[in-house]
């Protein structure tokens, strides 16, 4: 039987030192869950009672603007991927669109995220009020500072998409800032499950 | 030598040795003192000891980067250094300043020294390692600010390379963080976040970047790896440092009045710090692994591996071992602390300055290809005494450390071990740390040594 030979997309996508970065996050937010978790067992009652004060839509709407922005930049890498050396300019107009749309939705986020933020302080909760509230401001403020690197990492992305820096063999510097992109939207949606949700 | 002043590193990297031999030499007394109490008191007590002990390893180290600085900028930045007499003018005077602050903590009585050089004024003595008086520490100030000056002009009309910039980052950061140590608030709590400001966010933090931008620079001279190769570690390196390095800061703030929730930063934050010391074992053997060239100075690249593994086992394990908060409980300031300053200083920032000073400094001596093989294999004998020494000096203190924590942390108040008694039963640790220490120095003297060593001449 003749072998149906395939041209394999390399694994995993992105840069190699963007995933050792990948891991080392996930590592340091996973020993902060175990932490949660662990706390919350030694005092149910008060996790319960602080997390009503979190609103709940407000951080719903936050993971679906995460999650959006997520399928903006899998459309921008699309059109350089699918694009050929004839349209790349074309191409570059487009995904520098997605791009953008990626940036605002980050931004809504992180302004939506301050809302929250200046809301809880003027209810009177800081880090010191109780376990809960020092893990709900570290995990979030941290995640906050991930999602700001992030914009600017695409706003370098789409500098180079702007000068035609990216094409259809070329585009792993994309994919990389796309796999970054990818981990602070996995973190919040698992951050926002466990301590917006989980009772 | 592509630049001629390039030479302006030599008697940097030269002072930087006779300091750290003067450093060894006052740690020796020190440990002696551990066995004999009353070794060189009155005239010497162990405060002062101490004092000079870890002054001299600060002035060392930046003398080292100082004259590693001054031989990398020309290179990289393609041109000559913006002012070679500067950095020669700013040599005596840090010298001279050094010197002198030495010598008054040697023979004026701390509190006369404290009165008499406007501390009144603006008291900033009596900290751990930042007891210079204000008077010094403005001329520390002039002294880098002069120095980054220098290095900053040749950097921006020169050639912009990674390693410029990052290790230009890094003295940005140095200075910086410096002036911490012009304000002493009144609160004790207080007073320890503002003295970590500058002693953390210098050695896991900005000097860490000084730190891998030269090794970056004698990896590609000795290896021939490209640079682009180079740069992308750098930049990872450099990254996870300052993420896990700045929040790190965390570990120093436990049990000392601050709020709990440095617990959880610290101890989360300091097990994230060990990582960019393995990054750089694995990019030092990774470049090493595929080097172009077989550069003639082999002892370069055994510093700059031994750097990055010395590195990771003093500030990435030795570190690691007592910064999670419920550890850091028993631990806090026993030996085991001493054991991962020892090992973290010397394994990370003094083998640098001897990685540089192996590279540059047969060059500055009209040796291109470096030393002959003869005093290169002095020279490894000095690396192997000094780097086993350094490690049996920290089992040493481990051990101690534990026994201390065993005998007085463990035990409930009543059945705790006094403080003498358990330094009385911990005495033969303290002697072998001394024997190790001995050895520290006897290969400090062996690789002064392989200066002076005569190659045989090689006939046609």
């Amino acid at each position: 039987m003749p072998k149906v030979l395939e041209i394999k997309e390399p694994y995993p996508p992105g840069d190699f030192a963007i995933w050792i970065v990948i891991y080392i996050e996930l590592l340091t937010f996973g020993l902060f869950f175990i932490g949660y978790a662990f706390s919350r067992r030694l005092n149910v009652q008060m996790f319960n009672d602080s997390q009503l004060f979190l609103d709940k839509t407000a951080g719903f709407i936050d993971t679906l603007i995460l999650i959006t922005s997520s399928y903006f930049i899998v459309k921008a890498i699309q059109s350089i991927k699918n694009s050929n050396r004839s349209d790349i300019s074309i191409s570059s107009i487009v995904a520098s669109k997605w791009l953008l749309a990626t940036m605002i939705f980050g931004g809504i986020f992180l302004i939506n995220k301050l809302l929250e933020f200046s809301d809880i302080f003027s209810q009177g909760f800081s880090l010191s009020s109780n376990m809960f509230f020092m893990f709900y401001f570290l995990l979030t403020m941290f995640h906050f500072m991930h999602v700001l690197l992030g914009i600017i990492i695409i706003f370098t992305i789409r500098q180079k998409v702007k000068i035609l820096g990216y094409g259809p063999t070329d585009y792993v510097g994309m994919e990389t800032g796309a796999v970054y992109w990818h981990l602070v939207d996995l973190l919040w949606i698992v951050l926002f499950a466990l301590i917006y949700i989980l009772r | 030598m592509k630049y001629s002043s390039q030479m302006v590193a030599k008697p940097y990297f030269i002072f930087a040795l006779i300091l750290l031999a003067g450093e060894i030499v006052f740690g020796l007394a020190m440990g002696t003192q551990y066995l004999y109490g009353d070794f060189l008191f009155p005239a010497i007590p162990f405060n002062v000891l101490r004092m000079v002990h870890t002054n001299l390893l600060i002035v060392l180290l930046l003398f080292g980067f100082m004259g590693a600085t001054y031989y990398l900028i020309p290179e990289e930045s393609e041109r000559e250094l913006w002012s070679p007499m500067l950095a020669k003018l700013t040599f005596w005077i840090f010298a001279a300043a050094g010197v002198a602050t030495i010598l008054g903590y040697l023979f004026v009585p701390y509190a006369t020294l404290s009165a008499s050089l406007a501390n009144s004024f603006w008291p900033t003595m009596g900290r751990e390692f930042l007891e210079q008086p204000t008077l010094t520490k403005v001329g520390i100030v002039v002294v880098v600010l002069s120095y980054i000056l220098n290095v900053t002009m040749t950097v921006i009309t020169g050639r912009k390379t990674t390693i410029s910039v990052i290790l230009l980052t890094g003295l940005f950061g140095l200075a910086f963080f410096f002036l911490f140590a012009f304000y002493v608030p009144q609160n004790l709590a207080m007073d320890k976040f503002f003295w970590w400001f500058v002693v953390h966010l210098w050695v896991e933090g900005t000097w860490e970047l000084i730190l891998g931008a030269l090794l970056a620079f004698v990896l590609i001279k000795t290896t021939g790896v490209d640079r682009e190769h180079i740069d992308k570690w750098l930049y990872l390196i450099i990254a996870m440092t300052l993420i896990s390095g700045l929040a790190g800061t965390g570990h120093h703030f436990f049990y000392i009045g601050t709020p709990g929730y440095w617990l959880w930063i610290g101890s989360i934050a300091s097990a994230a710090e060990p990582i960019p010391f393995f990054l750089m074992i694995l990019f030092a053997y990774n470049m090493a692994k595929n080097r172009r060239i077989q550069h003639d100075n082999k002892i370069a690249l055994t510093w700059a591996k031994g750097t990055a593994v010395m590195g990771f086992l003093g500030a990435g394990v030795w570190g690691f071992l007592h910064t999670l908060a419920p550890v850091n409980y028993y631990t806090h300031g026993t030996q085991l602390t001493a054991a991962h300053g020892h090992l973290a200083f010397f394994g990370a920032y003094v083998m640098i300055c001897f990685t540089m000073i192996s590279y540059a400094m047969p060059i500055l001596r009209g040796r291109p290809h470096g030393n002959g093989p003869k005093s290169q294999k002095v020279e490894l004998a000095s690396f192997w005494m000094m780097v086993l020494g350094m490690i049996g000096l920290t089992l040493a203190l481990t051990v101690a450390g534990i026994m201390q924590i065993e005998m007085q942390r463990l035990p409930d108040a009543a059945h705790a071990v006094g403080f003498m008694e358990t330094q009385a039963a911990i005495s033969k640790v303290y002697m072998v740390r001394l024997a190790f220490g001995v050895m520290v120095l006897l290969g400090l003297l062996t690789y002064f040594y392989s200066f002076f060593v005569k190659e045989e001449k090689v006939y046609a």
